[in-house]
């Protein structure tokens, strides 16, 4: 089994959940609570990922990072290196393509925080920071429980994004599912079946704790 | 009685809103309460007048679209002026109608959540809380949910206690005895308090000071027996349950007292300074029935009519007359069935003199 490509997958699984737990959070109070009439804009943008095949969005993150883009530019004035087929770029790819499955739960369990609370909590002098971290994430945390669990599985478990932005790179950008597809491509049968069922494993535990823990963890936008 | 004062330099509270809540009458309020003067004030009102909105105006969790408030010497929103403070930075406690206790902390937590110094332990105590201290708000009566509240919003140490309904959320009996607790601890605060109701009893049982609001506005502002017993206009009587209503003309005024037609029956009532066209507001408990007929048409306050309809309330029965136009006596359910009532047969409705109040009609 290629060890080194789970230790990867789960590097990178881990550092898109956390990147997405501080992006995603800001961005989920947002579209919760906004009354704007353009918000179905912003929803429609962060769902995106779900429909788009993966290639389009890698495709789109590469020209996005390229060193001729202004990011990539900047990037490599401040670094000296490229964010394309490194971690770095797998990790802004992923971030983009796991967005939908932070920000969703994130929308729906700050959708169910009742507003008279955040009102109760401004009137008796705390504020709308202090408010957020005493109320609304204690009362939000299964949803954001949802939101880390599903984001840090489907990062484990995406492909065409990671081929796309990342190449094949042994020990760089090889994660676990392309791992799997050079095992089945040199006919290495016995280790791709290993490492297969490892992730199908893998893939039910953290789905079964999910929904044991909250029944409604794929609910979509709870203000449709 | 004491005229409400409206001097800016004084202990009070100055509101002048205008706003358009979703779903409600368009707002335009002119509020002024002496604080000196009424520990509790009542905003009355019929359900859907804009005395929730403007308890929200009050408390900042709203903007007014024209208007300023100023709360003692501070001014709290003034649009002319662009000032506009916080719900945070104005110090206005706020008991919402279902309390919106937090779910996720216990009893004591909820009290400690914004407590000043000392004051959780001296508020679980004064609420009778301490025993409660570490259940959770889901786990006890909506009386306690009511004192949790109450006993967190005042261990902030606000200016200001608003009330948003604070009995509707209990069962009757609940009511009943929470209503006479409630004044008790609203007097007892310390700090001046307003609060929401469209129930007349819960008016008379928790305020000193009353504004009656109709429509998006408020219409008269006074002590509580005062508003309910001299209501200001045809509106503020309706809103305040008087059920009788009847144009009147005056005849003549001698000796502090008036003369006055209605329908085809003469009225005495005391001479208050009205001139012109004016109603005779009469409320329908002072209305006492006689099978005496006879004399209705030479006695003073005496109307003949014809029973129309009656219906038992409980211990009461209400009993719809025309005279002329349409009048109705409450009496006790007792008294109705030894008059022995039908619809349809002749009585004469009796009023006291000192039960007819005049409001100037227009």
């Amino acid at each position: 089994m290629d060890w080194q490509a789970i230790g990867l997958s789960l590097r990178l699984a881990l550092a898109t959940t956390l990147v997405l737990q501080v992006v995603g959070m800001p961005l989920a109070w947002w579209v919760a609570l906004s009354r704007r009439r353009w918000k179905f804009l912003v929803e429609a943008v962060v769902a995106l990922p779900l429909v788009l095949p993966p290639t389009v969005l890698g495709f789109y993150v590469l020209i996005a990072i390229g060193p001729r883009s202004p990011v990539g530019a900047l990037y490599a004035r401040l670094t000296g290196g490229m964010l394309p087929f490194s971690f770095g770029g797998l990790l802004v790819a992923s971030v983009l393509y796991s967005m939908p499955f932070t920000v969703q739960p994130m929308v729906a369990a700050f959708g169910g925080v009742d507003r008279k609370l955040l009102e109760a909590s401004w009137c008796l002098g705390v504020s709308r920071a202090g408010t957020f971290r005493r109320v609304v994430i204690p009362l939000a945390r299964s949803g954001l429980a949802t939101a880390a669990i599903l984001s840090f599985a489907h990062t484990v478990g995406e492909f065409g994004v990671v081929l796309m932005v990342g190449g094949n790179i042994d020990g760089v950008t090889r994660t676990v599912s392309i791992s799997i597809y050079d095992q089945t491509q040199s006919l290495d049968y016995a280790g791709a079946w290993h490492t297969s069922l490892l992730l199908v494993g893998f893939s039910f535990v953290v789905l079964a704790l999910t929904y044991s823990w909250q029944r409604r963890a794929w609910m979509l936008w709870p203000t449709h | 009685m004491a005229a409400p004062r409206v001097d800016a330099m004084a202990d009070t509270l100055i509101a002048e809103c205008r706003a358009a809540p979703p779903g409600g009458f368009r707002l335009d309020a002119a509020l002024t309460l002496p604080l000196d003067l009424a520990p509790v004030t009542v905003l009355f009102g019929p359900s859907g007048a804009g005395k929730s909105s403007l308890l929200r105006l009050l408390a900042g969790l709203e903007r007014p679209d024209a208007g300023r408030i100023v709360f003692r010497d501070r001014t709290w929103c003034d649009t002319a002026r662009g000032v506009w403070l916080e719900p945070q930075q104005r110090r206005a406690g706020f008991v919402f109608q279902q309390y919106a206790l937090f779910p996720h902390l216990t009893v004591e937590r909820n009290v400690a959540f914004a407590a000043k110094g000392q004051a959780t332990a001296r508020m679980m105590e004064r609420f009778g809380l301490t025993g409660l201290a570490e259940r959770m708000p889901r786990a006890i009566s909506g009386g306690e949910q009511q004192r949790v509240a109450l006993a967190r919003a005042l261990a902030a140490e606000p200016d200001l206690l608003l009330l948003d309904e604070p009995l509707s959320a209990l069962d009757a009996a609940a009511r009943t005895r929470t209503r006479r607790e409630l004044r008790g601890l609203l007097a007892g605060a310390g700090v001046p308090s307003i609060v929401v109701t469209h129930d007349r009893t819960e008016a008379i049982a928790l305020a000193d000071w009353m504004a009656v609001m109709v429509e998006g506005r408020i219409l008269q502002t006074g002590p509580v027996r005062e508003v309910f017993a001299r209501p200001a206009t045809a509106q503020v009587a309706e809103a305040v349950g008087v059920e009788n209503i009847l144009p009147a003309e005056i005849v003549s005024r001698a000796a502090g007292l008036l003369r006055l037609r209605v329908g085809s029956a003469a009225f005495e009532c005391l001479d208050g300074g009205e001139s012109g066209p004016v109603l005779a507001s009469i409320r329908a408990e002072d209305v006492a029935l006689t099978r005496d007929v006879a004399s209705a048409s030479t006695q003073r306050n005496r109307l003949a009519g014809v029973v129309r309809a009656i219906s038992i309330e409980g211990p009461l029965a209400r009993v719809e007359m025309d005279c002329g136009f349409p009048m109705v006596a409450l009496v006790t359910a007792q008294s109705a069935t030894d008059l022995n009532l039908l619809p349809g047969e002749s009585l004469a409705a009796v009023v006291k003199t000192t039960s007819v109040h005049l409001i100037a009609a227009g």
